[in-house]
């Protein structure tokens, strides 16, 4: 089975007036195609910090990441940014939905990035999927917190990634809305057969991927199987 | 592992920029709209200048003819007497002639007097063009007859009708007709000296045609062939030269008024380009502020896989087009405009101007509008490439704009260029384009300056004892995000400009209005005949005036300079000579001792001649000394009416030009030329418009060939002039002004969102609506109040530079009118800042937000 991501010896530090500050110490791990893989950890514990170092939104103190087999350090921020349009999805906490696009918009940016044509007819589909068929043309303002989201999910598979980035994906939703959310990222995330990586204080979530790697302080104290990934 | 995978690198999509530039523009082109507006109306003033300049050049061109109303004017300060006639013939035969002179009228049906321009006419003059008069036929039928044509303001300021008789030297003339437009003349021209023409034929018997006047004589030629104007300045150029005579072409007259008018529309053009500029700094802020805004779209673009020129890119199309939309909207606004400038330019104008569309302007105020708003919004924009991905996800960088400097020291030398380029073109030369420039960031610097010091005061010496709202109202000028160094440079750049134009044109009028305070002369009586001299002292000590100087006034010529004629001077430049100081002619004066005006720099003032024999040493002003490039010892041959009279410079004066009173250039020692043909000032002090106006009357009427001039008529063709060029006071206080308000507007619009957060945080902590007011009109207060004096400060150290470097005359600012810009301009931020605040208040909070976002 291919490696979808893999990383090995990551560190990320900064110097500051008193020293300097480590805030991810040597982690390691390989997530292969379709693995679901949940960071967590308490605040501060370098899991946001990992997730941008994965996604190559940040660069690494030492160590390295590889994406898709394409070793990000190597790369500058424009061939990151390439590498991330090509094989990377994300979902935020806050959704960051471009406020001045509409939901159709916004799920057809990832597609348009690569020079692709006709992409609405691809998208439309995808926010049917989200349910959100009848939302098509309002602006992120119009639409509630869970539709945010769910636009922000379908921006995330719209552009067929290999791995999708998930940060704290329910952080801002209310119990009920957060657990639709879930079972439609899980959902397609399973159809595309898309390799999962969640970033999460929430440990029921978490228990429903594959793999958990715990930090604390910037060190992985724990790497498991979840017991629902062991009873698959 | 897969090695093979590489990354696929896609056509780079213009389309997409484009369409995400508009996708993105579109709740927000209201807020995109107010930067450009602040740059309309400078390209609207530029598009406007340059459309009329277009037109006026072509109507120069079309009517160049009309400007001189001949092809040739052949012109000498003598007489072109029986002797020249031939070589006048040889010319050509179709021609007129003209003398001109500065002279008093005397109307007996109002007992005015006035001191005019007298111009004698024979012939069918002008050729091209014509003497506009009311009625028409007057301009023909008055010659010939003792008839005249009088200034038409004259004939209304004098209460003089037609069929009313004008008194000139001691003929009297039948009014004919009100004298309304000249060849060549204009509104200012004949406010300065209106016009009364009279027939040749009577000229002499008027008896001003006098020794020593000031004449000037004029033949005017027309020929059939317009190209036979060059044969005859080929073969008479060095003939008119020996005989001192000038002349002037169709294609001189042209040049000379497109040069006149090409300063007037690049001095305009600048104005506008302050303007501009102002609107530029507004661009810039507004653009800095909307960025701020984007950054966090900007982040999650490039987490989505765009790159950072792409993300730099989008926005740079908007600010391209807006730019190029306001560069439009202010091409078609001057396009109209422009229809307006010749009723407003009236009495500059020398021709009739037509509307007519100028491409070249319309492209030239598109090109501007696009390539300003770039540039001055490149520097925000710049930081855009620098956003990185990680502010997506990570909430404590969320909207920082990164200090990036990479690239903006190339985008500041543009910007600079750009300024000193605009100034060059429209200046013409490089050094006063650098000074332009060069004061311009020096007024930008020191308000900038003034605005950092305001801020850091404020939060050095916080009032911590002040009420809440008066305390937030002050914080606001100093808390992140805040306006105040935009606003205090373009609100007090603006303040400056309109101020300093007020208190230069009251500091004009007030510096001629102490001219004669006190016990000064106000009154100069000249052209006064050596036997006329007595009989006038008496007169005006009957009317008990003092006599004051009595000064005797010699013309002549200069033969040779340093012991080199004209002829040599101009056969080797290297001597570097000037040829008009042997072409004037120098009135010059003698006495014993220097005046109250005057003060001896260098050498020794010589008053008298000891014996006829001594070498004459005369007194030269330091000015003109250093004009000739003339110093101590150095020798003049002076021819006076015929008798040459070597001299040697002996003294430099430094003079106090601005009195009423008689200065002279070049002053000879007593003892030389008391026998030479000669006329008479004599200067006096008349205390009241009554006695001044009985005195004259009375001079003229016994010495008609007198003139006079007091500081009343100075006063007055002062206040004229000024009135007629209030036009560019009022165009450039206007632009300053509505630029100012505009940036005002968008810069209060633009922060809205950041306000109105806050109106809403402090509403949901419970403020009333009184209280949000009142913080708002606070803090735009504390803003007009720094922003006005700021510029007040400014203008009061640009107007006593002014004054004392260029008018050299003493700055006496007047402050009610200061303080009355201070409070206008504070209360227009007022009204602006709190009409914005008002949204806050009068809706619920989240409705608000939702709308703003």
């Amino acid at each position: 089975m291919s490696s979808i991501l893999k990383v090995t010896n990551l560190s990320k530090s900064y110097s500051s007036a008193t020293g300097s500050l480590t805030v991810l110490d040597d982690v390691s791990f390989d997530l292969a195609k379709g693995e679901t893989f949940s960071i967590v950890g308490p605040s501060g514990s370098g899991k946001t910090t990992l997730l941008g170092l994965c996604a190559g939104l940040d660069r690494a103190s030492s160590g390295s990441v590889e994406v898709c087999g394409i070793k990000l350090d190597a790369l500058d921020e424009d061939d990151r940014a390439r590498v991330r349009n090509q094989h990377v999805g994300f979902i935020f906490q806050n959704f960051q939905l471009l406020p001045t696009l509409t939901a159709l918009e916004n799920v057809m940016v990832p597609l348009e990035l690569r020079g692709e044509k006709g992409v609405a007819a691809k998208s439309i589909e995808l926010l049917e999927r989200v349910g959100l068929g009848s939302r098509l043309h309002h602006y992120p303002t119009q639409l509630s917190g869970g539709e945010q989201q769910r636009v922000a999910l379908a921006r995330a598979f719209s552009n067929d990634p290999e791995i999708l980035f998930a940060d704290e994906p329910t952080g801002n939703l209310d119990e009920e809305t957060g657990i639709k959310v879930e079972e439609l990222l899980f959902q397609i995330n399973k159809e595309q057969g898309t390799t999962l990586v969640l970033v999460t204080h929430n440990m029921e979530l978490a228990r429903k991927t594959g793999r958990i790697l715990r930090l604390k302080g910037g060190k992985v104290i724990e790497l498991t199987e979840s017991a629902l990934a062991a009873q698959a | 592992m897969d090695s093979k995978i590489s990354i696929n690198r896609p056509e780079y999509s213009k389309s997409w920029l484009w369409k995400m530039a508009w996708r993105d523009s579109r709740r927000s082109r209201s807020r995109l709209f107010l930067f450009t507006s602040s740059i309309i109306l400078g390209i609207t003033a530029l598009v406007a200048i340059n459309s009329f300049k277009s037109s006026l050049f072509s109507a120069i061109n079309d009517q160049a003819k009309g400007l001189l109303g001949a092809d040739l004017v052949v012109r000498s300060s003598q007489p072109f007497t029986e002797d020249y006639q031939p070589l006048l013939d040889s010319i050509g035969t179709e021609r007129s002639s003209e003398c001109y002179f500065a002279s008093m009228i005397y109307f007996p049906r109002s007992q005015g007097t006035r001191l005019v321009q007298v111009r004698a006419l024979e012939g069918d003059f002008p050729y091209y063009g014509a003497i506009e008069t009311d009625p028409i036929e007057a301009a023909r039928s008055f010659r010939g007859k003792k008839q005249a044509l009088v200034d038409q303001t004259l004939m209304l300021q004098f209460g003089v009708e037609v069929g009313d008789e004008v008194k000139v030297g001691t003929e009297s003339f039948e009014i004919v007709g009100r004298l309304q437009k000249i060849p060549g003349q204009t509104g200012i021209t004949t406010s300065v000296a209106p016009v009364v023409y009279i027939p040749y034929e009577y000229v002499e018997q008027t008896g001003l045609l006098q020794k020593g006047s000031r004449i000037n004589y004029m033949e005017y030629f027309r020929f059939d062939d317009e190209a036979y104007v060059k044969t005859v300045e080929e073969t008479y150029e060095k003939r008119f030269d020996q005989l001192g005579w000038r002349y002037d072409t169709v294609e001189e007259q042209k040049e000379d008024t497109g040069r006149a008018f090409k300063d007037l529309t690049g001095f305009l053009n600048l104005v506008a380009f302050v303007a501009l500029l102002l609107g530029c700094i507004g661009v810039a802020s507004a653009v800095h502020i909307y960025i701020k805004e984007k950054i966090t779209s900007v982040a999650v673009i490039r987490c989505l896989g765009g790159t950072s020129i792409q993300a730099f890119f989008i926005f740079l199309i908007q600010i391209a087009s807006i730019g190029l939309l306001g560069g439009i909207i202010g091409s078609v606004l001057g396009s109209v405009l422009q229809m307006y400038l010749p009723g407003v330019l009236k009495d500059f104008l020398p021709v009739t101007v037509d509307f007519a569309l100028s491409w070249s302007a319309i492209l030239q105020g598109i090109a501007l509008g696009l390539s300003i708003s770039v540039l001055f919004a490149l520097p925000p924009l710049l930081r855009i490439r620098k956003v990185a991905p990680l502010q997506a996800i990570r909430a404590g960088i969320d909207g920082a704009v990164p200090d990036s400097t990479r690239g903006i020291y190339p985008v500041y030398a543009a910007i600079l260029a750009f300024i000193l380029g605009f100034a060059w073109w429209q200046i013409g030369s490089i050094l006063d384009a650098l000074s332009f420039t060069g004061g311009l960031i020096a007024a930008f610097l020191l308000l900038a300056g003034v605005a950092r010091l305001i801020t850091w005061s404020v939060k050095k010496f916080f009032p911590i004892t002040w009420s809440y709202v008066w305390r937030q109202g002050l914080a606001n000028l100093f808390r992140p995000q805040n306006q105040t160094m935009i606003l205090i440079i373009t609100v007090g750049l603006g303040t400056a400009l309109i101020s300093t134009l007020y208190l230069v044109q009251q500091s004009l009028i007030s510096q001629v209005s102490i001219t004669g305070a006190g016990d000064r002369p106000n009154m100069v009586l000249f052209d006064i005949q050596s036997d006329q001299k007595e009989a006038i002292k008496t007169m005006t000590l009957d009317y008990d005036l003092p006599v004051i100087q009595d000064v005797p006034v010699v013309t002549m010529r200069l033969e040779e300079l340093k012991g080199h004629t004209k002829r040599e001077a101009e056969a080797d430049t290297t001597l570097g000579l000037p040829d008009w100081a042997y072409n004037r002619e120098y009135r010059i004066t003698y006495r014993d001792s220097l005046i109250d005006s005057e003060e001896i720099i260098a050498g020794k003032w010589l008053g008298k001649m000891e014996s006829p024999n001594d070498t004459i040493f005369i007194s030269m002003s330091d000015g003109y000394a250093e004009n000739l490039g003339v110093k101590v010892g150095d020798e003049m041959l002076f021819n006076v009416q015929g008798a040459l009279i070597k001299t040697y410079v002996g003294s430099l004066r430094r003079i106090d030009w601005n009195r009423v009173q008689t200065n002279f250039l070049v002053i000879f020692p007593e003892g030389v030329l008391e026998k030479a043909p000669q006329f008479h000032v004599l200067i006096t002090r008349v205390e009241n418009n009554e006695l001044s106006a009985r005195f004259q009357q009375a001079v003229v009427r016994n010495y008609p060939n007198v003139s006079i001039i007091d500081l009343q008529l100075i006063l007055s063709t002062l206040d004229d002039i000024l009135g007629k060029v209030s036009f560019v006071i009022q165009f450039m206080a206007l632009l300053s002004i509505s630029t100012g308000i505009l940036v005002l507007i968008a810069s209060v619009v633009i922060s809205k969102f950041q306000r109105i957060q806050e109106g809403v945080l402090l509403r949901t902590l419970g403020a009333s609506r009184r209280q949000v007011l009142t913080i708002a009109g606070l803090e735009y207060l504390f803003l007009g109040v720094f922003a006005s004096c700021s510029g007040i400060l400014l203008s009061l150290a640009g107007s006593w530079a002014l004054s004392y470097f260029l008018f050299e005359s003493t700055f006496s600012p007047v402050w009610l009118p200061l303080l009355a810009i201070i409070g206008g301009i504070t209360a227009l931020t007022v009204a602006i800042g709190v009409t914005n605040s008002r949204e806050v208040v009068n809706n619920p909070p989240l409705e608000v937000l939702r709308r703003e976002i």
